[in-house]
């Protein structure tokens, strides 16, 4: 019996909530940086530039954090799709929890080193 | 000559189900697959399949026909024969007892989740309790639901998760009880819909609502309980 245990927010209406303002946030941050390659003759001055601004950290940081609850969420929905008891027997389960708990951790390493990052751009 | 692909599969003879070739001469009509289906059972006696109504209405003869769910008898030849060839496959995503007939047990078992049933604590009134027209126009298109099991065998989330997945026609039925202005249970249905499975394995991909054979639109209705949940919650 699968529970929401390890779900992002142990709630299916918190989870698709998450999941749509993550979407959203996503949405706006790849229409600004196409927007901005596209618009801009971009060089290392110019980048770095970018990046140093405080509103630019902020948008960076809420990119990396939306990716990284879209990212859990989605997951947890395609592994608790294929990778049940039901499809695949008694060895699910530990394959589950194990992807899951990767994913999970992936998503953490990813958000502290984007922090490192992002927040390092003078 | 008409080629028809079926499914067939009996559990006491076959190892494994196996698609079987027919001809049949339809004279140039354009008959419906019911029909077809009936024609060749009388060449072959031994081919089951579920029937009832043959009009559309009581939901027995659900299948998948050319690769889209449907009901045989109101599919017709001209809306699903390609290439001269029709094949029939009983509905994905249940188990099979024989040829084209599956086991609805599990499609049941979300459909009794959801009590589909008028719930009201209040004292019944003397004739009947009254509903506004207005109040009574807001079950169009959710109490037309036959319970063919067309859309939710059409859905993938209901495929991987039958058991926990109340599945298109279940949540369509959902709604129907707590849209309505009779009912007074509304709080308690909405709380034991409020799980990561039972409404949110929907992810709006609209396969119930391109199969649906009365028109019905389940993603809709979904889409309805989602906002009813976010009342409640927030």
């Amino acid at each position: 019996m699968i529970t929401n245990v390890t779900s992002f927010g142990r709630s299916g209406l918190y989870d698709w909530l998450i999941q749509r303002v993550s979407g959203v946030i996503l949405a706006a941050y790849t229409f600004f940086m196409v927007a901005y390659l596209l618009c801009n003759d971009v060089t290392f001055e110019s980048w770095s530039a970018l990046h140093a601004m405080l509103p630019m950290k902020i948008f960076n940081m809420l990119a990396v954090i939306a990716l990284g609850a879209h990212a859990w969420i989605g997951l947890w929905c395609v592994v608790t799709d294929y990778v049940t008891t039901r499809m695949m027997g008694a060895k699910a389960t530990m394959i589950r929890v194990a992807v899951q708990m990767l994913s999970g951790l992936v998503m953490l390493v990813y958000i502290i080193w984007a922090i490192d990052i992002f927040w390092g751009v003078k | 000559m008409l080629n028809v692909s079926i499914y067939r599969y009996n559990p006491e003879v076959d190892s494994a189900p196996y698609m079987q070739d027919y001809q049949l001469d339809t004279g140039g009509k354009d008959l419906m697959v019911l029909d077809v289906l009936e024609l060749l059972k009388a060449q072959d006696p031994t081919l089951s399949f579920r029937r009832s109504c043959r009009e559309g209405v009581c939901g027995s003869d659900g299948m998948n026909i050319s690769g889209k769910n449907g009901l045989a008898c109101i599919t017709s030849m001209s809306d699903s024969v390609r290439g001269n060839k029709l094949v029939l496959r009983p509905l994905p995503g249940l188990p099979v007892i024989r040829d084209l007939v599956v086991d609805m047990e599990q499609f049941y078992a979300q459909y009794e989740k959801v009590k589909p049933y008028l719930i009201n604590d209040t004292p019944a009134p003397a004739i009947e309790r009254l509903q506004s027209p207005e109040d009574r126009a807001k079950l169009d298109g959710l109490y037309e639901c036959i319970l063919c099991a067309c859309c939710s065998t059409a859905c993938p989330s209901f495929w991987w998760n039958p058991d926990k997945f109340i599945g298109p026609s279940g949540l369509l039925q959902a709604y129907r009880f707590l849209v309505d202005s009779r009912d007074t249970a509304t709080e308690e249905r909405l709380s034991n819909l409020d799980d990561p499975f039972s409404v949110f394995r929907c992810h709006g991909i609209q396969n119930c609502v391109s199969v649906c054979p009365k028109g019905l639109n389940p993603t809709r209705a979904i889409g309805h309980i989602r906002s009813m949940l976010m009342g409640s919650a927030t």
